[in-house]
């Protein structure tokens, strides 16, 4: 596993002791994990939910809000109303 | 008067021999006398109790009857309570408040209850010994160098030690039932969709599900009358019946099915643990149920299968813990990536980052179909397995570990040997039914609780429920005490 661009993709600024430890410890996992290869899986449809639940839509009625707290105020930095963030470019 | 269950507390309580403010103050004092030494709560809710308390003592008065009024209930801490703080035992939600209650809590409020506090876990519901807690490990009440078990330990651990007379965790690969068998205690993973997940932080969305820890079935059967339910808030909570599960607590068990899976008595159990769950059967049978062979074969494969899904599922949902909308900041950053990139480094534990970086990668381009893809076509084959041993028998019977508590510290510097604990738990919530663990027996010198796991239909908690109460009446495994 490239850990340095798997922890890129996952946004994760890991340190070189972590870089070190991950990458030994992902080689076991994933060579463990490699026993699903052992299965003929080839006509198995792929599970993603055990309800089998399709779309669940509701009718389009407004109802109140959930909560009179404005989620904003649990942000770590806001302003009249908006979120504040470092420079994007 | 912290020892009773949710049934004995309700009729001190409506009898009037006691009022929920007495026992609360009694759940307080327990917890003030022990806590010290089971660090099983994150935080407390102590002033919000008593006023809840004395609520409920009004209701009594008036002769109102609610299933939990005025009984003390504590909550993992990973369930939404508005107001006071929701942590996930993570650095990066440590002072979150939610802005609303999940569905669980409103619905116990609504029945009455009193919520003590919030419960230590394993970060994110990550782990299986809650020594990945941001704050502190818990430890067992029945031996306080081992751990209570996770992700739910603190839930367990505090019903054990009698600092609340019930609780809620949530499981997702036997988060539930691992700390209630490691704990001496009785613990219900629900069916997949019968309890609202909304206001449950998301650790593997098509896994987690909440339930009850509690002293016994019968407490277990009124905690899930009141949580069960199709909730409009949660498109996953599935629109079935919700019976009345304590009528199940007077359905006899004779010629009912026991299914034995033979995969899981091979010999990976400690022989002291294997011959515990091995008498629970021989009670069960003496009950007069009829023991059946029956084969989960794909057992071997569910491990691997469950880490790919439940590490995919939880990378994409802690994508969202971005030091923008809620949480933890960095205040290192000078550009919008370096303080994702710091926020998340800073916040997260490191099993999480673990746990994100092996779902990033199963879901990378490249390696998708070789074991993200595969993983959900295994997770169909054990369902299907599952599906053919249930149309064998009403209820499957398993061990719910390999082992009784560990020592704390034994297993965390290999996450591997870790994950392989959970072998007996993850098939249920692969396949989504609904599976219990209850206290079969004690093994070694330190008298350590084995748990019996029963594991049944979609939606036939019902039958756990009638199967688990027999037992419980036969048996006195649950009625001991931890000695602390």
């Amino acid at each position: 596993m490239d850990i340095e661009h798997i922890a890129k993709l996952a946004r994760l600024k890991l340190t070189d002791a972590e870089k070190e430890k991950f990458s030994n410890q992902m080689g076991t996992i994933i060579g463990y994990i490699e026993k699903l290869s052992e299965l003929d899986t080839e006509n198995v449809e792929p599970t993603a939910h055990v309800l089998g639940l399709n779309n669940v839509f509701r009718e389009d009625v407004a109802t109140e809000p959930l909560t009179d707290q404005a989620p904003i105020n649990d942000s770590p930095a806001h302003s009249k109303g908006h979120y504040e963030v470092p420079k994007i470019i | 008067m912290h020892r009773t269950t949710i049934t004995q507390a309700r009729e001190l309580l409506h009898s009037k021999k006691l009022s929920s403010v007495q026992l609360t103050e009694a759940v307080f004092a327990r917890i003030d006398s022990v806590e010290d030494k089971v660090k099983a709560f994150a935080h407390l809710m102590r002033e919000k109790a008593l006023e809840q308390a004395k609520a409920a003592d009004a209701k009594i008065a008036k002769g109102e009857e609610l299933p939990l009024l005025g009984v003390p209930i504590a909550l993992k801490d990973l369930i939404c309570t508005q107001g006071s703080r929701t942590t996930c035992a993570s650095k990066i939600l440590d002072q979150f408040v939610a802005p609303y209650n999940a569905t669980v809590v409103n619905q116990l409020n609504a029945a009455g209850a009193v919520i003590v506090g919030k419960t230590n876990m394993d970060e994110f519901a990550m782990g299986s010994s809650n020594e990945n807690s941001s704050q502190h490990p818990t430890m067992n009440p029945w031996a306080l160098d081992r751990v209570p078990g996770g992700s739910s330990g603190g839930s367990a651990a505090a019903v054990a030690a009698h600092e609340c007379i019930a609780a809620l965790g949530s499981d997702t690969g036997g988060s539930i039932r691992q700390p209630a068998a490691f704990c001496g205690v009785t613990g219900l993973k629900p069916t997949y969709g019968r309890v609202s997940r909304f206001g449950l932080v998301a650790f593997a969305s098509s896994l987690d599900q909440i339930g009850p820890i509690t002293k016994s079935v019968a407490d277990a059967a009124t905690l899930l009358n009141v949580i069960g339910g199709k909730d409009k808030q949660d498109s996953t909570s599935a629109n079935v019946a919700l019976p009345d599960f304590t009528q199940a607590l007077h359905q006899d068990v004779k010629g009912m099915k026991l299914g034995i899976p033979k995969e899981y008595f091979t010999g990976g159990m400690q022989p002291e643990v294997e011959k515990a769950v091995q008498e629970g059967i021989r009670t069960l049978e003496s009950l007069g149920m009829q023991t059946v062979e029956v084969s989960l074969p794909h057992l071997d494969y569910a491990v691997a299968a469950y880490y790919i899904i439940a590490c995919a599922e939880a990378s994409t949902n802690l994508s969202r813990y971005d030091g923008v909308r809620y949480g933890y900041r960095s205040s290192k950053s000078d550009n919008l990536v370096n303080m994702y990139e710091n926020t998340r480094e800073e916040g997260f534990g490191e099993e999480v980052k673990r746990r994100i970086i092996l779902g990033t990668f199963v879901l990378s381009s490249g390696y998708y179909d070789a074991y993200y893809l595969k993983g959900q076509q295994v997770r169909t084959l054990i369902k299907q397995d599952f599906e053919n041993a249930l149309e064998k028998c009403d209820v499957i019977a398993a061990p719910v570990t390999p082992y009784p508590a560990f020592k704390i510290g034994e297993k965390m510097d290999d996450p591997l040997q870790m994950y392989l604990a959970d072998i007996y738990t993850i098939s249920a919530n692969l396949a989504g039914i609904p599976a219990m663990s209850i206290p079969c027996g004690f093994v070694g010198g330190e008298n350590l609780p084995v748990g019996l796991q029963l594991m049944g239909k979609h939606f036939d908690e019902a039958s756990l429920i009638a199967v688990g109460h027999n037992f419980q009446q036969a048996t006195q495994f649950h009625t001991q005490q931890a000695p602390i």
